[in-house]
């Protein structure tokens, strides 16, 4: 067994192993939605070490890799201008735009710098009082929470010089969505752990029982993936779909209320487009009408963009777990960390970018066929 | 990116009516914004992304993880030097290597 060994609790995750074996048997397909359990789940050959017939369907849970396309190049625009002090956390920096990266606008001459908190770029435009400082504000449901309260902190403070540059993504809309898909082979979810964290779990019930899918709130180390996994496989066989709970020191029922609240006073939920997979209705958010004078594509205006995404990527199939990465014919060839063609390739919670670190000189296992 | 990190709270105070704290990661210390766990106190433990406390955890489980993110990395990519990283994968320095340990042919 050549991963088990790395376990933190080697003879823990035996056990979950022998189990999940001792209760397959059929082929199942369930997805991971959040990208960090991707990056686990291959860096640990997770997929490797449970039984065969269960496939692990890579999820769209990748904040870098789903923003569209037209939100990099305004970034990227924005990011050029003299007058701007451009903030982001560091795992934006190479995600391609239509023609270049952040990490080209720093090497251009542009002012981007990388910040641990969004609070941080609100120090930053306090210190920088002449200049305008715009922080980027992607991800999901987990990363909403602290981009909201920087605004409202602005807001508060009256720090003029500073405003958000938001495509937040929500993740119901997207299990939605993907149950939607005439080519859905999905048959339970491994849902997001930190989400939950604060969101509470009260969004799932409605989904698990509309769709008859198995929703199992999962962590992100190993032995919390293989919980989940084990949790969601019983009640798959056992012809269960309900909501349960596999992180529960880090997962209330209710969520985080303050959070909530504050993402209901700051954001509104509006139409998203993701990068590689299209518009989803009510999955994403941006900033409420009263904290308009702080959203960036307001405050910018930029216009007359003109994107281009590459001929030859296939994120978006493998975003929405169509493919994997390396049944792209660009994988490890033209596409690579160094030259990524899509941003799957660059982040560290981007399936390509997990196949391409872990997986690309070790032979594949055979694919689960579909169990549609 | 959302990693979220567990920590130790060693100090908290009020900085333009927020409150603020000073959380340990094993050793690294971060400014740490407390407004989203309003009872959460000197010495306890909590789960900290992008700056942001967001649930508590209990001692056992934090330190645990944050064991195996030392072992794992998963430290230095939260906490280190993103250009660093960024240039590496660009391969813009010929002293750095990617974060895989491979050294890249294109």
């Amino acid at each position: 067994m050549k991963y088990i060994d790395e376990f933190n609790d080697p003879e823990l995750a035996q056990r979950l192993l022998d189990d999940i074996r001792a209760t397959v048997t059929q082929p199942w397909a369930m997805m991971e939605v959040c990208g960090g359990q991707t990056h686990s789940i291959i860096r640990h050959g997770i997929d490797q070490l449970i039984p065969a017939e269960l496939e692990l369907i890579h999820g769209p849970g990748c904040p870098v890799c789903v923003t569209p396309l037209e939100m990099i190049d305004k970034a990227l625009e924005i990011a050029s201008r003299p007058e701007v002090i451009f903030c982001s956390f560091g795992d934006m920096l190479r995600v391609p735009g239509s023609n270049r990266d952040l990490f080209r606008v720093k090497s251009e001459g542009g002012d981007v710098r990388v910040v641990y908190s969004p609070l941080d770029a609100l120090t930053i435009a306090r210190e920088n009082p002449d200049r305008q400082v715009v922080f980027f504000g992607i991800g999901f449901e987990t990363t909403a929470p602290p981009n909201a309260m920087t605004v409202y902190q602005a807001k508060r403070l009256g720090i003029a010089n500073f405003s958000l540059l938001v495509s937040h993504v929500k993740v119901p809309p997207a299990i939605e969505a993907i149950m939607q898909s005439p080519s859905c082979r999905v048959q339970a979810f491994l849902a997001a752990g930190h989400v939950c964290s604060v969101m509470g779990t009260a969004e799932y019930p409605s989904l698990a029982e509309k769709y008859q899918v198995p929703i199992v709130v999962t962590g992100f180390e190993p032995l919390d993936i293989l919980e989940g996994i084990r949790r969601t496989v019983q009640q798959l066989e056992a012809g269960e779909h309900t909501v349960d709970n596999a992180y529960g020191r880090a997962v209330p029922a209710e969520g985080n209320p303050a959070a909530q609240r504050l993402l209901a006073d700051v954001f509104e939920v509006t139409d998203r487009s993701w990068r590689g997979i299209g518009m989803i209705p009510d999955s994403g958010w941006r900033l409420a009408p009263k904290y308009r004078d702080y959203d960036a594509e307001y405050r910018f205006m930029v216009s007359e963009l003109t994107t281009a995404e590459s001929t030859e990527c296939r994120s978006g199939e493998v975003l929405q777990g169509l493919i994997k990465p390396h049944e792209c014919a660009a994988f490890g060839t033209v596409c690579t960390p160094r030259n990524p063609l899509g941003a799957t390739m660059v982040s560290s919670e981007g399936a390509c970018a997990a196949y391409y670190l872990y997986r690309r000189l070790q032979p594949a296992r055979g694919e689960v066929t579909n169990v549609g | 990116m959302c990693l979220a990190v567990p920590g130790k709270v060693i100090s908290i105070w009020d900085q333009d009516q927020t409150r603020m704290a000073t959380v340990d990661f094993g050793g690294v210390q971060k400014t740490v914004c407390l407004e989203f766990v309003p009872d959460i106190a000197i010495g306890d433990y909590t789960v900290v992304h992008v700056g942001f406390a967001l649930q508590r955890l209990d001692e056992a489980s934090a330190l645990a993880t944050l064991a195996l993110f030392r072992e794992l990395g998963e430290l230095d990519l939260e906490f280190g030097d993103a250009w660093q990283r960024a240039a590496a994968e660009a391969g813009a320095s010929p002293h750095k290597q990617d974060r895989g340990g491979t050294t890249e042919v294109a």
